[in-house]
């Protein structure tokens, strides 16, 4: 199987249903002859033309109203927000429009619509090139919102999320795009939205991680397994709709918790998966559920000592999952 | 609709009136009758305590009938907003579907009782389903457009919405989408002086919406929106244009809202009597009613057979809507994601 980085895989997923699907487009800002600020669409304007590869206006609440409209039609739009913390404008477009608008009609209008951002801190971005903005929407029935966490998901849930008949969120880790690098089976592949993937079977605690923290969650447990402690690292890739069973299944083997995000800690998502566990897997516990998260401050401050402080890695997890083993 | 008697074609010959045969005019003149007829009683309803709200299109009728006139129905989109009774009975919304939708009962065609009186959705006449923050119809007809331009089919996209709205950068974000992309798109805003409470003066610093369309960079066009002839010809100008690859055009019609916003609201707090009672005297039903008998196509015979025939409709579709059931709760749960298709 070929190597690449998540944001090569991201970008194949894109090629693979541009040829594929005339219906598909893209569109959002320098997604044309610049190949998006991150390079995710390159080399797509010259392959499909400014019929398919459409630089939008810099205007990111229409980037997804003009979405919105053209899935109602028929269309397939993938819809690239430059990053993650510029995503609140088209809030009401996600939310009230796209989400609701199955539901709200008795099935006649569907938005198949993909929202992609790169999303997330470390890379020196400062309070509005680092958001985390994921429980916001993982909060909204009739989304679906999908974190990757290495180049295979990323490549067969977006290639998912193009044809799922339902608005799907899709936030990238924008830390890993160069960073991560994996295996991608050769050929046509999907993985599907829904299942999480226990990606580090283990005994003794259960880790449950997504996008670049479920990549520091694999190394922290590397660093524990040295230690002779048997981590468990379930990787939720599909964080709404929320897969109970495969995070009830892990703690009722493991009898302990870690939820670790870098979104501030407060009403994050490992709340959810908190109440999850109290209220499903109570007599199971051994241990206090626990969460790593980022600190309950605006954002990602830039100083690179701020940015250190803020953002967990796998040193603060490693000492995470080392307490909660001795627990 | 059959609309009966039909006049004789040699007093039309005379009189072009917009170059419209008889029987469309006739068919305009019921559809904004009917719709009068079913709106005034849908506010006996909320009086008497029988619906939960209602909100308005009386004062519209000529700016919506003409609106639909000038479009190829069920072939273009139509991404109204809830102010637009007339428009969608002029779709084919029926007068069963509004009274469902009022009294939030099984079968009601565009939530399935799911969403507040007004907010439409009829698929099979490819009017989009709406909601109640305004301006976020525009960006989707905009989409809509687009995507008929992409796949190069001839269908044009309107989007209708209140002054009030274009305060909204949403609706400035459509129309610059719309204006770049040289899109088939059509938006019609019904100036009808108040949002809610607030007047015109209050929205903005110009004296037309439309003036504005010449910062898109596309023609903006003020017509009498109480003159269904003007609006239908403004309208056809600007869908032609648009079927034709020449881009969008922002028609503004100016009407007034002759009753409150709501059932919820009370216009008395914010406007007279007097400027209310001028409005009416203009109102849009009896200008056309009179156009149309001078034109000898309306006899006082034909016009009680149209009224007969309006409150017989309003009735019947009263009568159906009480006795329906309400829907299942059950089906509150359902229906949030759309199943993923069968793998080939």
């Amino acid at each position: 199987m070929p190597e690449m980085t998540l944001i090569e895989a991201v970008r194949q997923a894109m090629d693979e249903e541009l040829a594929r699907d005339d219906r598909v487009f893209v569109t959002g800002e320098d997604v044309g002859r610049r190949g998006g600020v991150f390079r995710a669409t390159l080399g797509l304007f010259e392959k499909y033309g400014p019929g398919r590869i459409i630089d939008s206006p810099l205007a990111e609440l229409s980037i997804v109203g003009i979405g919105v409209g053209a899935a109602l039609y028929g269309l397939r739009p993938i819809c690239e927000i430059q990053f993650a913390d510029f995503i609140h404008p088209a809030f009401n477009q996600i939310v009230n429009e796209a989400a609701k608008m199955y539901y709200r009609s008795n099935g006649e209008w569907l938005v198949p619509l993909v929202i992609r951002a790169p999303y997330g801190g470390g890379i020196s971005g400062g309070l509005y090139h680092s958001q985390s903005v994921e429980a916001f929407f993982a909060h909204v029935p009739g989304l679906k919102v999908v974190i990757p966490s290495n180049p295979r998901d990323a490549k067969g849930l977006l290639k998912s999320a193009v044809r799922d008949p339902n608005p799907v969120v899709f936030f990238e880790p924008k830390k890993g795009y160069r960073l991560i690098k994996g295996e991608v089976p050769e050929g046509e592949y999907t993985v599907p939205i829904g299942p999480a993937n226990v990606s580090r079977p283990g005994r003794d605690l259960s880790v449950f991680a997504y996008g670049m923290m479920h990549y520091y969650c694999l190394k922290a447990a590397g660093t524990l397994a040295g230690e002779g402690i048997d981590v468990e690292v379930v990787d939720l890739r599909t964080l709404y709709p929320v897969d109970k069973a495969a995070i009830l299944e892990s703690v009722r083997k493991t009898g302990k918790a870690l939820v670790v995000y870098e979104d501030n800690l407060t009403m994050g998502y490992g709340a959810e998966v908190a109440a999850i566990l109290a209220d499903e897997a109570f007599t199971s516990l051994d241990a206090p559920v626990k969460r790593l998260a980022a600190p309950d401050v605006p954002a990602v401050p830039f100083s690179h000592p701020f940015q250190e402080w803020f953002m967990p890695n796998p040193d603060k997890i490693a000492a995470a999952m080392r307490e909660l083993a001795a627990y | 609709m059959a609309i009966t008697s039909a006049p004789a074609r040699s007093r039309l010959d005379q009189e072009p009136l917009a170059g419209l045969p008889p029987e469309t005019l006739l068919e305009l003149y019921w559809q904004m009758l009917r719709s009068r007829r079913l709106d005034e009683r849908a506010w006996t309803l909320h009086r008497q305590g029988k619906i939960a709200f209602h909100i308005s299109a009386m004062g519209h009728e000529a700016a919506q009938a003409g609106a639909a006139c000038a479009l190829r129905r069920g072939h273009d989109y139509v991404v109204p907003y809830y102010r637009d009774l007339t428009l969608v009975l002029s779709l084919g919304y029926t007068p069963r579907d509004f009274m469902l939708g009022l009294f939030g009962k099984q079968g009601e065609v565009t939530s399935g009782a799911r969403q507040m009186p007004s907010h439409w959705s009829l698929r099979s006449a490819n009017v989009v389903s709406t909601s109640s923050p305004v301006a976020t119809q525009i960006s989707h007809a905009a989409g809509l457009a687009l995507a008929c331009k992409l796949r190069g089919d001839d269908r044009v996209a309107l989007a209708c919405i209140g002054e009030g709205a274009t305060s909204q950068g949403e609706w400035y974000e459509g129309l610059n989408w719309a204006a770049v992309h040289k899109l088939p798109f059509i938006c019609l805003v019904q100036n009808n002086v108040y949002a809610i409470s607030v007047p015109v003066d209050r929205q903005m610093a110009v004296p037309n919406v439309a003036d504005r369309a010449a910062a898109f960079g596309m023609p903006g066009v003020v017509v009498d929106g109480n003159d269904v002839l003007a609006v239908y010809e403004a309208m056809k100008a600007a869908v032609d244009r648009a079927r034709a690859g020449e881009g969008p055009t922002l028609v503004e019609a100016k009407t007034y809202r002759v009753v409150p916003h709501s059932s919820d609201d009370d216009d008395r707090s914010y406007r007279t009597r007097d400027e209310v009672e001028l409005w009416k005297k203009r109102d849009p039903i009896l200008r056309f009613r009179a156009k149309l008998e001078a034109a000898g196509l309306l006899t006082p015979d034909q016009q009680s057979e149209h009224e007969a025939r309006a409150q017989a409709e309003v009735d019947e579709a009263v009568q159906f809507a009480q006795a329906a059931p309400y829907p299942d709760v059950a089906l509150a749960a359902g229906g949030v994601y759309a199943p993923l298709p069968q793998e080939a």
